[in-house]
């Protein structure tokens, strides 16, 4: 089922920390300018897999590939290549908001010219204009997750890997958030998210369940209704999650 | 070496930019400098004695008098029981007692020989031992005196004598501070290289920044040179304001050797002792146990490196130890420069050392500072 060619290809992929086995197993590929959803309680494995994808961390057993490149072997080619937003809120508070879109472009080797244009370009699009000079640590929660995607996307990776960006964001901010997913995926981003919310669920168009480190069901949010005979995917991950056996955290 | 720019524009605006850090980084190492230096001096004044005197004698007085003479000694308490005196002793009032027996006088004159008797406090051991000294100096110049007083004739007189005569070179007034103040900025240099260079890149750890760092294709050798050079220009700063500020104004120390020796040898020091907080920060995952690490290593590298007691009476073990501390050779090479007037020919093997150091230190946090785990 894997197929080298995609984006992201994954092959019975695994890592243990010790006895314990935090990702078993999983395979699956992503296509370009899919929106990929990771779902999964928390403690399944989400952001373990994630920051092996990312080329964070080595995996133990099987294979991968991101944009072509080997997860064991090739990892700075990877991180050339991605965009990452971490659970953490990961700018630099002490910075202003133009500091910030200028050191992240930088050191991903963007010239000065484009630094500048892209700068207007995205000010302009999250309507942070008047905030330019302000320091990060002083923006609300909401609009700091916006601009760190807008960031993470700046040197137009092939990828972005989203680990929860919306969470404890109110509903209108994360709904202007995913307008921003969309946009991207339009430009042919390919776009990893992982959430719990299950209305984001079903903007994505696939979606893969995460149940004590192993996939469960992978297919598009209309067909994981139908075979669960759901209404909502809330119901789909209820009927999964109840299956786990780790405790969640 | 783009990516190092924007590095180095992100890490400088960020220091400055916090105005506490950057107060603590320039005005602590100068009032510590100021206060440091008056507190370890080891020249020993104020030593309370008691005088317990049985005899009350004209030579009994002279003798204590004597003692009184040139200030070292404050008499606490004058007397004739032992008893008393000893529980002085014991209220730590007094460091020394010195018992004059009865006819002391009298013995002295008959017998040509008389007995003193002399108890030390020895809880503060260096106390004891350098007002014990003071205190057979100066009976055995009071002893020289009634000998001479004695002896008529002092041409044929029976007295040998060897006059020993010293010249204090390099610290002709053998001023304390003179040995101390280039001494403590070494070690205040350390300590803000150590620490600030350790806090920082820990502190990007636990805001979770470095995480997005690593995620970026920078080169581990950019963002460790991003962090380096920041806090080695500070250090250059920090030394520079500690020696031509407090050093020279307030302790009218003026290096007397190569000024140009002397910062060769702090730029690649600095490098050195950067690379021992990186090293720290890579093995921390957060600040709490950067600071212990660094705490502990800026001890050990404190009172291991000939600041406060000579290296070569230290036991075998220790020297060795004080022979891995880079402190040990810029404390070294500063007071050479600085009160011997040494240059760059003088300071070649410490500098052979360092630069193994700085190499070694570096290459380490290097190999151990993993962007992928």
């Amino acid at each position: 089922m894997s197929n080298p060619q995609a984006v992201i290809w994954a092959d019975k992929l695994s890592k243990h920390f010790g006895e314990f086995v935090a990702v078993n197993q999983i395979s699956f590929s992503v296509q370009k300018g899919e929106i990929f959803g990771f779902l999964g309680a928390n403690g399944a494995g989400k952001t373990t897999a994630m920051r092996m994808l990312c080329g964070l961390l080595l995996p133990t057993s099987g294979s991968a590939a991101i944009a072509g490149y080997d997860v064991y072997t090739q990892t700075e080619q990877i991180k050339q290549n991605i965009g990452y937003m971490s659970q953490r809120f990961s700018l630099y508070e002490d910075l202003t908001v133009a500091e910030n879109i200028r050191f992240f472009g930088g050191i991903y080797g963007l010239p000065d010219k484009q630094l500048k244009l892209k700068t207007d370009e995205l000010l302009h699009t999250l309507q942070l204009h008047t905030e330019a000079k302000t320091l990060v640590s002083a923006l609300p929660l909401g609009w700091k997750q916006k601009l760190a995607f807008s960031v993470a996307i700046l040197h137009e990776p092939a990828i972005v890997f989203l680990d929860e960006p919306t969470g404890g964001v109110d509903p209108i901010t994360r709904r202007q958030f995913w307008d921003l997913i969309y946009a991207a995926a339009q430009q042919g981003i390919t776009l990893f998210v992982t959430t719990h919310y299950m209305d984001e669920a079903e903007y994505c168009n696939r979606i893969c369940m995460l149940v004590d480190g192993e996939i469960k069901a992978l297919d598009t949010p209309a067909n994981l209704k139908k075979q669960h005979q759901a209404q909502t995917m809330d119901d789909v991950f209820y009927h999964l999650a109840r299956t786990a056996k780790r405790t969640a955290d | 070496m783009r990516a190092l720019k924007f590095l180095l524009q992100k890490e400088f605006r960020q220091i400055f930019r916090n105005t506490t850090i950057l107060r603590v980084i320039l005005i602590m190492p100068v009032i510590q400098l100021i206060i440091m230096p008056l507190a370890a001096d080891y020249e020993i004044k104020n030593i309370n004695i008691s005088v317990v005197d049985h005899d009350h004698s004209a030579y009994s007085r002279q003798l204590t008098d004597k003692i009184l003479a040139p200030g070292y000694f404050k008499l606490n308490d004058y007397g004739t029981s032992y008893p008393n005196a000893f529980g002085q002793f014991q209220k730590d009032r007094s460091d020394l007692i010195l018992e004059i027996p009865a006819q002391f006088e009298k013995t002295l004159v008959k017998e040509n020989q008389a007995n003193l008797f002399m108890a030390v406090n020895a809880i503060n051991g260096v106390k004891a031992l350098v007002g014990s000294a003071y205190l057979n100096r100066i009976i055995a110049d009071f002893n020289a005196q009634i000998r001479a007083n004695w002896i008529p004739n002092p041409q044929t007189g029976t007295l040998p004598q060897i006059e020993i005569a010293t010249l204090n070179r390099f610290n002709p007034t053998l001023n304390y501070p003179f040995f101390m103040v280039p001494g403590i900025l070494v070690v205040l240099v350390t300590m803000v290289g150590v620490y600030m260079c350790s806090l920082n890149i820990v502190k990007e750890k636990e805001v979770g920044t470095i995480e997005q760092i690593n995620v970026t294709p920078i080169k581990k050798y950019h963002f460790i040179l991003g962090k380096l050079i920041p806090f080695w220009v500070i250090g250059m700063f920090v030394f520079s304001l500690g020696l031509f500020g407090v050093a020279r104004l307030l302790y009218l120390i003026v290096p007397t050797g190569s000024l140009v020796a002397l910062y060769g040898f702090l730029a690649v020091y600095l490098v050195a002792v950067l690379g021992i907080g990186l090293l720290i920060s890579t093995y921390s995952a957060n600040q709490q146990q950067a600071m212990s690490l660094a705490f502990f290593c800026m001890m050990i590298f404190m009172l291991m490196s000939g600041l406060f007691t000579p290296i070569n009476s230290m036991p075998n073990w220790a020297q060795v130890i004080a022979k891995l501390n880079p402190v040990t050779y810029f404390i070294e090479v500063t007071r050479m420069i600085v009160l011997k007037g040494s240059s760059f020919a003088h300071i070649q093997q410490q500098l052979l050392v360092i630069s193994a150091m700085a190499v070694f230190f570096n290459t380490w946090a290097i190999w151990n500072y993993r962007k992928t785990s």
